[in-house]
């Protein structure tokens, strides 16, 4: 299926966030896969040029919230010539609608692409209430 | 500070010091491809989307390109030109998975750039590191700028 594909030139989409953000500078979301099997949720984000240090990821209230800073790398003395792509921040929230275990996250960045891996909360097995005689 | 103005380009001439009014360009021509239907994209709409830069010495053509592996890119450099094709792999998941979201692509592809001055094919240096393709050319003795002393 992948043999004989093209990839199509997609501009990085910033960010139109309903908050304001507090640091100068653009804002930008990441393109992600989301796949679920019966015990984890994977997520892979494209964030190109975020390294691990500046990597953050959090999760509350079954929010899901991943920001990555991306160090500008030109030099000073270098003249820009040609610009066809912006960097920045990487945002991207999501909600959950099934419980993580919070323990057991993995997160992997690797060549600008992050795996997150969710597992779920095991279902509590069903458990027997003996009652004794009075 | 000196301005060279270069041909050959995609329609771009104006330099740093526009750069915030470039950016709008770009997003206006973004926003009036919903009314007006195809126009002449800004950039030369082919993947992957590249950074030029010059210093005195050479190029620097950087490209985002997460999830590639250095063994899947070929870059080749002729005196004026500059080629990147390669092939992202996305590998498979598990077969039983539910898919959420699928918005990452993977595919082949390649591009030809062309140098606004005669470079150095022999001395290209490419690096690829956090998902982004750093490959920095010198630019040939000929065309480096020289200092003239006057008289």
């Amino acid at each position: 299926m992948t043999d004989s594909k093209e990839i199509k030139v997609r501009e990085k989409q910033e960010l139109t966030s309903p908050a304001e953000q507090t640091t100068p500078g653009m804002v930008f979301t990441p393109q992600v896969d989301i796949f679920e099997t019966d015990k984890e949720i994977t997520l892979l984000a494209d964030i190109p040029g975020v390294k691990s240090d500046k990597l953050n990821i959090d999760l509350r209230d079954n929010i899901l919230t991943i920001t990555g800073d991306v160090e500008p790398v030109e030099a000073s003395r270098e003249e820009d010539v040609l610009i066809e792509y912006e960097t920045g921040r990487f945002y991207r929230q999501f909600t959950l609608s099934e419980v993580i275990d919070q323990n057991k996250i993995d997160a992997k960045l690797g060549d600008g692409v992050l795996r997150l891996t969710l597992p779920k909360v095991e279902k509590a097995a069903p458990r027997r209430i003996a009652i004794k005689a009075a | 500070m000196i301005y060279r103005r270069f041909f050959g380009f995609p329609s771009w001439e104006s330099r740093n010091p526009f750069a915030e009014l470039e950016r709008m360009k770009r997003q206006m021509d973004r926003l009036m491809e919903g009314f007006t239907g195809p126009y002449q994209r800004p950039d030369a709409g082919v993947f992957p989307l590249i950074n030029l830069t010059e210093s005195a010495e050479s190029f620097f053509i950087r490209a985002e390109l997460p999830g590639v592996a250095s063994a899947d890119l070929d870059i080749q450099a002729t005196s004026n030109t500059l080629g990147i094709s390669g092939e992202r792999k996305i590998p498979a998941e598990n077969k039983d998975a539910r898919w959420h979201r699928r918005e990452r692509e993977a595919g082949k592809f390649s591009r030809i750039i062309a140098m606004p001055s005669e470079i150095n094919p022999d001395k290209v240096d490419a690096s690829l590191a956090h998902g982004i393709l750093t490959v920095v050319v010198h630019k040939a003795e000929a065309a480096k700028p020289r200092q003239i002393s006057v008289r």
